[in-house]
């Protein structure tokens, strides 16, 4: 098959302008094709980061919006396995004009101190920790938010409450790095308890769970669900990825969506391609007769066009991942209410499995005119005149 | 002299391989972009078709959404009273106390659960939504625990039958009735009785919102006016039109990403446009030569290029318009973020996409065809000739 390289490289340049104009076609669909792999490679089967398969979330079984009695914390505690529990409360809210998407983040109220200890990878100078946990009124933001809203250390922030009414007022005390989600803004509980009437104090919208074992999570979260089975507020608890995805799933049928442009779009290549291998084997079915009368097989001309396709295919599929990289580069500096993007990366499997979708692709859109060819008899092909 | 159109056409039937293949390219390029153009009108006439015109809606001040805001019964009885309130037939004034909160139902698609709007209302706020009409089963009755769901809800999840008994408050509520509103965002909600369900939530005095009927369209205007400026009710007020209008935004996310795939493959669909009418203008040299001899011009050898490859294109976009068709009516759903659940919709194809699937097609058509086209003009008639 290798003495053959140089042959079928050839092929694919001879006609320059179609290969090129073929290559940019397959690429233009590769580049999406392997942008939606990544997202959904991201969205379902990448490993969750080793910090986030040791937390669980709690939540009431009736919808997130419905809140649970806060005194679950200290039930939750004692179930074998779990580390710490941590209160999160979301804030709604309104920052300067709510009209501008840019100005929306997201704000938790919660423990300070069990934030620090369960979200471990939050990378804070000690000083701001202590800081932090010091001032009632302060606040923790991500680095990705503070950089977006321009945030600096001992800047007052003002929140104009809606769930809860009344503005709030904030002083930013530290600010945390992370890989992913760093564009979130948490404050101590205890100031919005303060803020309500006695009555209204003792709720929880959600509880983060740490647990020491990531493979028990789910035996764990059985344990914690049945602790309230039988009370008036039950729970339903989840690994926080679990959690996350319960959000995509919202969106709509994701999944649906991604699959059925991926099909439209494999479709679309499969055609441009078998395209330009039937207008480009027509033109050669004399060269094939020549070739054939210089002693060359069946399949050996079968195999030189379909690798030719091949070829072809897997270059256009190279543009195409490169200009996939290059968007997801761009797409991880979206803003962050964009959010489902924001640690999209193109993973080398992924180019890997859009390269081989593109050969594949070359090589069963050239079978049919590479089949027909091989089989023309040395007189018809001789004989044929494009 | 233009070149006769039935000479393009013939060309196009005698390489119906490579013209099909084409235009399939094209069809399914075009066929994604009326998808997702289906997808956002549907979402925009559910919302459109929401909302009663004389309806005025009053939350709490700085409240975007139902779902985050309160509202008294304190407050109420103060705004029951204020002027340009129509009334009913006994005189009542045509005002509804509701709460709104979330429920997570299990679906056939979702096992996880989605989140849908429950809405708590008493019979005043029954008799407001004249459009919402019992299709199967009876209304609730007041201080039971019944419920009565749209009819996506009855459709979409298998707990919410007629029958079913859904868990959700203090206890399990009994599907009684199921209602349908034409193409309303109700059809998307479960209703239940206010005091019962206030009482489950705990939230007896702190509701959620208040629906008011204005006297007529002129006083709407004055009525939200007048409710927003009152400081001593502190609540904001806007129409019922405007409120479900601003959520049409939830179809945002979606529509961006589909123009987004639709533009990319559009660049792919028309290089490979651009490669069968390369390949039509080399395979015609001659034919091309033949034309100049007997007198047509570059232009029109331009022309005429120019719309073959836009027949061919349009043959596609008539193919994606027929490839999207299937999908006109078919329910789907997607999370509305302002009411924190699932709003349901049809696919809706209208003139006007089909119109843009088409106008797309063209353009498609005319930027892969032109480069092509211009190149068979410039051919001079000698080379033309000796091309084989």
């Amino acid at each position: 098959m290798f003495r053959y390289v140089s042959l079928i490289t050839k092929n694919a340049l001879r006609n320059r302008r179609r290969s090129i104009l073929t290559i940019c076609s397959i690429a233009a669909s590769l580049c999406l094709l392997s942008l939606l792999l990544a997202i959904y490679n991201a969205l379902y089967l990448s490993d969750t980061p080793p910090a986030q398969a040791r937390r669980l979330v709690t939540r009431n079984k009736i919808s997130l919006t419905v809140p649970m009695p806060v005194y679950y914390r200290d039930r939750i505690r004692q179930v074998p396995g779990v580390v710490a529990v941590g209160v999160n409360q979301w804030f709604g809210g309104i920052y300067k004009d709510e009209r501008d998407p840019n100005n929306f983040f997201a704000r938790f109220a919660v423990d300070p101190d069990a934030l620090l200890t369960i979200q471990s990878e939050y990378r804070i100078p000690e000083d701001q920790k202590e800081a932090f946990l010091r001032d009632r009124t302060g606040c923790l933001v991500g680095a990705a938010l503070a950089k977006r809203l321009g945030f600096k250390l001992g800047d007052k922030v003002l929140l104009r409450g809606d769930i809860f009414p009344g503005d709030y007022e904030f002083t930013i005390r530290a600010i945390y790095e992370a890989d992913e989600g760093d564009d979130v803004m948490f404050f101590h509980i205890n100031y919005l308890y303060e803020s309500l009437p006695v009555g209204r104090r003792d709720f929880a919208g959600t509880f983060t769970i740490l647990i020491d074992d990531p493979d028990s999570a789910t035996s764990i979260a059985k344990a914690i669900d049945s602790l309230f089975e039988n009370a008036t507020v039950q729970t339903r608890t989840e690994t926080e990825r679990q959690f996350a995805l319960s959000f995509i799933a919202f969106l709509g049928n994701v999944k649906m969506f991604l699959f059925s442009i991926s099909a439209a779009l494999t479709f679309t290549i499969l055609l441009v391609s078998a395209n330009t291998m039937a207008m480009s084997v027509r033109e050669r079915i004399r060269e094939v007769g020549v070739l054939k009368t210089l002693g060359f097989t069946s399949r050996a001309i079968m195999g030189i066009i379909v690798a030719e396709a091949a070829f072809i295919g897997v270059a256009g599929g190279i543009v195409g991942c490169i200009f996939a990289s290059l968007l997801c580069a761009a797409l991880r500096q979206a803003p962050a209410y964009l959010q489902i993007v924001s640690g999209l990366r193109l993973e080398s499997y992924v180019i890997a499995v859009s390269l081989l979708i593109a050969a594949l692709i070359g090589v069963v859109s050239s079978f049919v005119p590479a089949w027909s060819a091989s089989r023309t008899k040395i007189v018809e092909a001789l004989k044929f005149s494009g | 002299m233009a070149i006769p159109v039935s000479y393009n056409l013939r060309n196009l039937k005698e390489r119906r391989m490579t013209t099909l293949m084409t235009a399939l390219g094209i069809a399914l390029t075009v066929a994604v972009l009326l998808a997702v153009l289906a997808l956002v009108n549907g979402l925009r006439t559910a919302f459109e078709a929401s909302g009663h015109p004389l309806h005025v809606l009053v939350m709490r001040k700085g409240s975007t959404s139902e779902l985050v805001s309160n509202f008294t019964r304190q407050q109420f009885q103060d705004l029951k009273f204020k002027a340009g309130i129509a009334r009913d037939a006994a005189g009542e004034p045509m005002v509804s106390l509701e709460m709104v909160t979330v429920i997570n139902l299990a679906s056939v698609d979702a096992p996880d659960g989605i989140n849908v709007t429950m809405r708590g209302l008493t019979p005043m706020g029954l008799a407001m939504r004249e459009n919402a009409k019992l299709v199967a089963g009876r209304w609730f009755e007041p201080g039971k625990r019944e419920v009565v769901v749209g009819k996506s809800i009855a459709s979409r999840f298998p707990d919410a039958r007629l029958g079913g008994k859904l868990r959700f408050g203090r206890g399990d509520w009994e599907v009684v009735g199921v209602m349908d509103a034409g193409r309303s965002a109700i059809n998307s909600e479960i209703f239940a009785d206010l005091n019962q369900a206030s009482s489950d939530y705990n939230r007896s005095e702190a509701l959620s919102s208040a629906l008011v009927r204005a006297t007529d369209a002129v006083t709407v205007a004055a009525l939200v006016n007048d409710l927003e400026s009152d400081k001593r009710l502190n609540v904001s007020a806007r129409t019922e039109k405007d409120y479900y209008e601003s959520q049409t935004q939830s179809g945002a996310p979606v529509q961006f990403l589909g123009i987004f795939v639709s533009i990319i493959m559009a660049v792919g669909s028309c290089f490979a446009a651009m490669n069968t009418m390369y390949a039509a203008v080399s395979r015609r040299a001659r034919e091309i030569g033949t034309l100049r001899v007997l007198g047509f011009s570059r232009a029109s050898i331009l022309a005429s290029f120019l719309l073959e490859s836009l027949v061919l294109s349009l043959l596609g976009g008539l193919i994606g318009v027929i490839l999207v068709l299937p999908l006109n009516g078919i329910t789907t759903g997607i999370g509305n973020f302002v009411t924190f659940s699932e709003i349901a919709f049809d696919y809706r194809i209208s003139p006007t996409i089909i119109a843009i699937g088409l106008t797309f097609a063209v353009i498609l058509g005319a930027l892969g065809g032109l480069f092509p086209a211009s190149n068979a003009a410039r051919k001079e008639i000698l080379t033309a000739l000796r091309e084989i």
